[in-house]
């Protein structure tokens, strides 16, 4: 077996034992209530987290850079998205949004 | 989106997401193509792996040839976020067999787990097997199909980017984040926007010291501790 298949192999193994073991550990038990309350927080935080990391570059040992591109782009889709409520609205105007920032070269 | 919990409202809810997995998927599709890597090896690491930045990873250490070993850890560091998703989905589907809840963690994703949240405050917190495998399932072949097309005919789009279309994900996420914090009526809003600003800063100064991906773990434990500690101050 080749090193590159073998790779995905054990990489979706621990990708797949990381998405369903809590599943398991929460059907066999019942959580207590600070993790419950701990959980709660869960969505708004990592929501929060993963749209940050995208306005952001890394660069190893230093402060990271700002992702003007997106940066820019977000504005009209966060304006969208307060006026709309929709997610299709969002998406839409995202894309439309980074397509014009790129045509007209205002990075 | 309403409150029906059923397979069709499952495909119906999943759609505006799948913009966002056919954005990075192609490009996915594209960056392996160009890293040598066969249609037929994009394929199962879509099916096999199935988590979008650590199939990135995954392709460019191949590329630079690190050991199986660092590239199996690399993928347990970015995905070990997931872990948290599943366990904040889990109690809404308890009372489920084991085997639904398997299978609904085996295809979980942050999209999904982020649709499910919005679900959440249109359906009196509940949650269906049927529902999530139709979002589970619609995102998961779109994934499949978007990285090979993207293998495909990757030699063939000069710069991809120019569409705009590698966006979407981001715009996705903006989208779910909003609508997490105004809908989400067990907590008040300025309580989700303090959290979601705690953890915006605490993302700028994680990122001085390690990668997005294990910044975006940290980040998210602390903003829940944070959460935790506002809730109990009051």
């Amino acid at each position: 077996m080749s090193k590159v298949l073998i790779t995905i192999l054990l990489c979706g193994l621990v990708t797949w034992l990381i998405r369903v073991v809590p599943f398991a550990l929460v059907k066999a038990t019942t959580l207590p209530k600070w993790l419950l309350q701990f959980l709660s927080f869960v969505p708004v935080a990592i929501l929060a987290a993963i749209f940050v990391e995208s306005l952001l570059v890394y660069h190893q040992g230093q402060w990271p850079s700002v992702n003007t591109e997106n940066l820019l782009a977000s504005i009209p889709a966060i304006i969208a998205g307060v006026i709309s409520k929709s997610l299709l609205v969002v998406v839409v105007v995202g894309i439309v949004a980074m397509a014009l920032i790129r045509a007209f070269g205002w990075t | 989106m309403d409150a029906q919990l059923d397979f069709k409202a499952g495909i119906k809810d999943v759609m505006p997401t799948v913009f966002g997995y056919i954005g990075v998927g192609l490009a996915f599709g594209i960056v392996a193509h160009t890293s040598h890597l066969s249609v037929w090896l994009v394929l199962l690491m879509s099916l096999i792996v199935y988590a979008g930045s650590a199939q990135f990873v995954i392709t460019s250490m191949l590329l630079t040839g690190s050991p199986i070993g660092a590239i199996v850890v690399s993928t347990l560091l970015i995905n070990a976020r997931m872990s948290l998703m599943s366990m904040t989905v889990a109690p809404y589907l308890q009372k489920e067999s084991m085997g639904q809840n398997i299978a609904i963690g085996t295809l979980l994703t942050d999209e999904t787990f982020a649709l499910s949240m919005n679900k959440l405050n249109l359906t009196d917190r509940k949650l269906r097997p049927a529902w999530f495998h139709a979002a589970n399932v619609v995102a998961y072949l779109v994934w499949a199909i978007a990285t090979v097309i993207g293998a495909l005919i990757g030699s063939l789009i000069p710069d991809a980017k120019a569409f705009g279309l590698d966006f979407a994900v981001v715009a996705m996420f903006i989208g779910l984040l909003y609508l997490q914090m105004i809908t989400d009526r067990s907590k008040p809003l300025l309580r989700h926007l303090t959290v979601a600003g705690f953890v915006a800063v605490v993302m700028v100064v994680l990122m001085r010291f390690m990668p997005g991906s294990t910044a975006i773990l940290v980040a998210t434990i602390l903003g829940c501790l944070f959460g935790m500690a506002v809730e109990h101050h009051e």
